[in-house]
C-alpha cells in the first residue's frame, strides 16, 4: 500500500502538471479559431449529452498542422532554432569546459567558493539579468563604452538586437548548466589514472585526450542536453535580445499566441516543437540510464 | 634464486641500477627524504618498508618521475633522471590504486602503454597475449576494470606495467587491498614473475611480512632516511638499532650498561640484585655505556626448572599465554616488572600445556641468540 502511494505522487504530479495540460494544448491545436471566448471551436457541451460529444469530435481535424507545413515560416524558424541552440550549446561546452576543468583541478578549500560563484547568478531573477545585458550590449552601453575608451573601435558596435546578442544571452544563462555535470564528471576522476597514462608514455596532452576526456563524457553530454533542449524553446532571450530578424520558433509561438490570437495555430507549433523535443530528451534518459548501469 | 649465488650488494664492482647520491626531497618546510643514498641493483627484487609518512613513497614517485628532488642525484643506468620526464623514463609503475582506464576493457588496458610507443599491430597482439598469458587474464581480456574482481585487477596492473618490459617496475603497496590469503598467494606469483622476466622491482609496503617474503633486500626507513638496507635474514637477525628491531617481527628489549667480558662477549648489568645477562657481540661497546639487548621471543626457552648450561636465565612469573594455534607466546613478568615474551611451538596438545597463568617458570637463553644495541 505504502509503495503504491510512492508511485501515486510522482504519476499524479505528471498527470495534472504534464498530461491533462498536454491534452487541452492538443484539443485547442486541432480546434479552429474564432472570435469569442475562448478564441477557438469547437468546445464540448456535456449538457447536449452524446450527441454533443459527436459533434465535439466531428468539429477536430489536422487543419492547423497542414498549414505549418505550408508557410515557410515555420519550418524556417524550427530550423533557424535548431541551428541558434546547436551552435550555442557547443559554444557554452567550448566555454564551461576549461572552467569545469579548472575548477575540479584547483585546489580543494577553494571548489566550494568556485562552485558557489557558479551558481550565484541564480539568485537573481533570469528576466532581470537578460535586461542588464540590454544595457551592456546596446550602443550606448557599457561593453561599447569600454571599447571606445581603451580604443579597440572607433563606433560602437551594433550588438543588440542581432543574433550575436542571442547567442550570448544563450550562453550565459545556460553556463551553469553545463559546467556542474562535467564538473561533477571532472572531480569523480581519480588523478593517478593521468598519472598512469604519463607513466605508460602519453604526454599530458595525450593523457587528456585518451583518460580525461572519454572519462568525462557522460558529463559533457548530459552538459549539452541540459543547454540544449531548454535552448531549443527559448523565448525571452530572443524577443529581448534579438532582433527583427532572429528568427526563432520560441518566438514564433508568442506572436501566434498574443498578437494573432490564433491559439489553434500558437499550440499546434508547441505540439510539433514537443515533438522534436522527445528525440534529445529520450537521448538524454538513455544515456543518464548507460551512466548508472556504469557505475554499478 | 639462492642468496650466496645473487648478491650483487656484496660485489664491490657491479654497477647499481639506480643510484640515489645524497637526495633531499622537501614540502615546503616538511623534509620527505633527508639526505639519502642508495644503491639498487639489476634484478633485485627491493623492498622499501616503513611506517607511513616515513617517505617511501616519495622515494617511488621520485623515481617515476612525478616528483624532482629537491636537492642531489637520482641515476637510472648510470644516467641523471631528473631531467627525463615520466612518459620518456624506462620505469613503470603500479598503483596502490591500480589506476586502471574503466573506460578500456582489460586487453586495451595492458596495450595501453604499446600503442603510445607505436609498436607494430602483430608485435603488440603478441605481446599483450603473452602479458595476459602470463598473469593468467586470458577470459577475461574483453571485460572492463569494474567486471572483474580485486585479485584480477591487482593482475592486470601488475600486466600493464610489466608490458612495455620496462628496467625498473615500482609497485606501490601492490597488494594492499587483497584479503590475506590472496595477498600470500599473489606474492609467490610475484616472485616468479620478477624472475621470469628478470625485470627489477622496487616495492613499496607498510607489511612487514611481505617485505620480508619477496624481497631480495629490505630497505627499512624513518623520517625520510633508511636505517637498514640489507636482506632479510639479516634485517632480522642482526637489526642495527632498536628501532629495526621493533619495526620487524616482535622483540624483547632489555636495557642495561655493557661490561666487556672475554673475547667478544658482554656482561649487560640490567637490574639491581639480578646476575648479569651474557652476550656476545661484534661490535665494541665500552664499559658502562648503556646498551639494549634486542632477543626475539622464538629465541627465549621457557621451563619449570632452572637449566643447568644456559648461559642466561631468569625467573618470572606467567602473566599471559596467547594462543596462536601452531604457538604459544607467554607474557612473563620478572622481579623488576620487565616483561618478557618467549614463544615455543605447540608440539603436544594444548591440554597437555606445561604451564599456566601464575606458574613460575625459568626464561633462558644462549650467549648469542639476542644482538647488543647502541640505540
Amino acid at each position: 500500500m505504502r509503495r503504491f502511494f510512492l508511485i501515486a505522487v510522482p504519476y499524479a504530479w505528471l498527470l495534472v502538471l504534464f498530461l491533462i495540460p498536454f491534452v487541452i494544448v492538443l484539443k485547442i491545436s486541432l480546434s479552429d479559431t474564432e472570435l469569442a471566448i475562448p478564441p477557438y471551436t469547437p468546445t464540448l457541451d456535456l449538457s447536449q449529452g452524446w450527441a454533443g460529444i459527436r459533434e465535439f469530435f466531428a468539429g477536430l481535424d489536422l487543419e492547423n498542422f497542414v498549414w505549418l507545413t505550408e508557410d515557410d515560416l515555420y519550418w524556417k524558424a524550427y530550423l533557424s532554432s535548431l541551428w541558434i541552440a546547436t551552435c550555442s550549446t557547443i559554444l557554452t561546452l567550448l566555454i564551461g569546459f576549461p572552467i569545469a576543468y579548472g575548477m575540479a583541478r584547483s585546489p580543494e578549500q577553494w571548489r566550494a567558493t568556485l562552485m558557489m560563484l557558479v551558481i550565484l547568478p541564480f539568485w537573481t531573477s533570469f528576466l532581470i539579468r537578460v535586461y542588464a545585458w540590454m544595457g551592456i550590449l546596446s550602443q550606448e552601453g557599457f561593453l561599447n563604452q569600454f571599447l571606445l575608451w581603451i580604443g579597440i573601435i572607433d563606433s560602437p558596435l551594433t550588438i543588440l538586437n542581432t543574433n550575436t546578442a542571442v547567442y550570448i544571452g544563450i550562453v550565459y544563462t545556460y553556463l551553469p548548466f553545463m559546467i556542474l555535470p562535467i564538473y561533477a564528471a571532472l572531480d569523480r576522476l581519480d588523478g593517478s589514472l593521468i598519472e598512469a597514462a604519463e607513466d605508460l608514455g602519453c604526454s599530458r596532452l595525450m593523457a587528456f585526450w585518451l583518460v580525461t576526456l572519454p572519462l568525462s563524457r557522460p558529463g559533457i553530454i548530459a552538459g549539452c542536453f541540459l543547454v540544449f533542449i531548454p535552448a531549443l524553446g527559448e523565448f525571452v532571450i530572443p524577443s529581448l535580445l534579438g532582433g527583427s530578424g532572429t528568427l526563432m520558433i520560441g518566438k514564433v509561438l508568442w506572436e501566434e499566441f498574443f498578437s494573432n490570437r490564433d491559439w489553434p495555430v500558437a499550440s499546434a507549433v508547441a505540439v510539433v516543437l514537443l515533438l522534436i523535443l522527445v528525440i534529445p530528451i529520450v537521448l538524454f534518459q538513455r544515456n543518464q540510464q548507460k551512466q548508472q548501469e556504469a557505475d554499478q | 634464486m639462492d642468496a650466496s649465488a645473487f648478491a650483487p650488494w656484496e660485489d664491490p664492482q657491479a654497477q647499481p641500477l639506480i643510484r640515489f647520491k645524497n637526495v633531499t626531497k622537501s614540502f615546503g618546510t616538511f623534509t620527505a627524504i633527508d639526505d639519502l643514498s642508495l644503491d639498487i641493483f639489476e634484478k633485485e627484487f627491493f623492498a622499501l618498508l616503513g611506517p607511513s609518512g616515513c617517505g617511501k613513497t616519495t622515494m617511488m614517485r621520485m623515481l617515476a618521475g612525478f616528483e624532482t628532488p629537491t636537492s642531489g642525484v637520482i641515476e637510472l643506468a648510470g644516467q641523471d633522471i631528473a631531467p627525463v620526464p615520466p612518459n620518456q623514463r624506462a620505469v613503470n609503475m603500479m598503483f596502490q590504486s591500480y589506476a586502471l582506464f574503466p573506460h578500456l576493457s582489460i586487453w586495451d588496458n595492458i596495450a595501453f602503454g604499446l600503442k603510445r610507443d607505436k609498436m607494430p599491430k602483430l608485435d603488440l597482439q603478441e605481446r599483450v597475449e603473452a602479458m595476459l598469458k602470463l598473469t593468467r587474464l586470458e577470459q577475461f581480456a574483453r571485460r572492463k576494470p569494474h567486471q572483474i574482481s580485486g585479485g584480477q585487477r591487482q593482475r592486470v596492473a601488475l600486466a600493464r606495467s610489466l608490458a612495455k618490459a620496462p628496467k625498473l617496475l615500482l609497485l606501490d603497496e601492490p597488494l594492499g587491498a587483497l584479503d590475506k590469503k590472496l595477498r600470500q598467494d599473489t606474492q609467490f606469483e610475484l616472485m616468479d614473475i620478477q624472475e621470469t622476466t628478470g625485470t627489477t622491482f622496487v616495492i613499496v609496503t607498510h607489511d612487514q611480512e611481505e617485505a620480508m617474503t619477496v624481497a631480495s633486500r629490505v630497505a627499512v626507513m624513518d623520517h625520510g632516511r633508511i636505517i637498514q638496507a640489507d636482506t632479510p635474514d639479516r634485517i632480522y637477525e642482526s637489526p642495527n638499532s632498536v628501532y629495526v628491531a621493533d619495526f620487524i617481527g616482535d622483540v624483547n628489549i632489555i636495557q642495561g650498561q655493557a661490561n666487556p667480558g672475554e673475547g667478544d662477549g658482554y656482561r649487560l648489568f640490567w637490574t639491581e640484585g639480578q646476575p648479569p645477562l651474557i652476550a656476545n657481540s661484534t661490535k665494541s661497546f665500552s664499559a658502562g655505556q648503556t646498551c639494549h639487548l634486542a632477543i626475539r621471543p622464538e629465541k627465549v626457552t621457557i621451563s619449570a626448572e632452572r637449566p643447568e648450561d644456559a648461559a642466561n636465565a631468569v625467573r618470572g612469573k606467567v602473566l599471559d599465554i596467547a594462543y596462536l594455534g601452531n604457538l604459544s607466546t607467554y607474557h612473563v613478568e620478572l622481579p623488576n616488572g620487565l616483561v618478557i615474551k618467549a614463544q615455543t611451538a605447540n608440539t603436544r596438545r594444548i591440554s597437555r600445556r606445561s604451564f599456566t597463568w601464575e606458574d613460575p617458570v625459568w626464561l633462558s637463553w644462549t650467549a648469542t641468540a639476542g644482538v647488543l644495541l647502541a640505540n
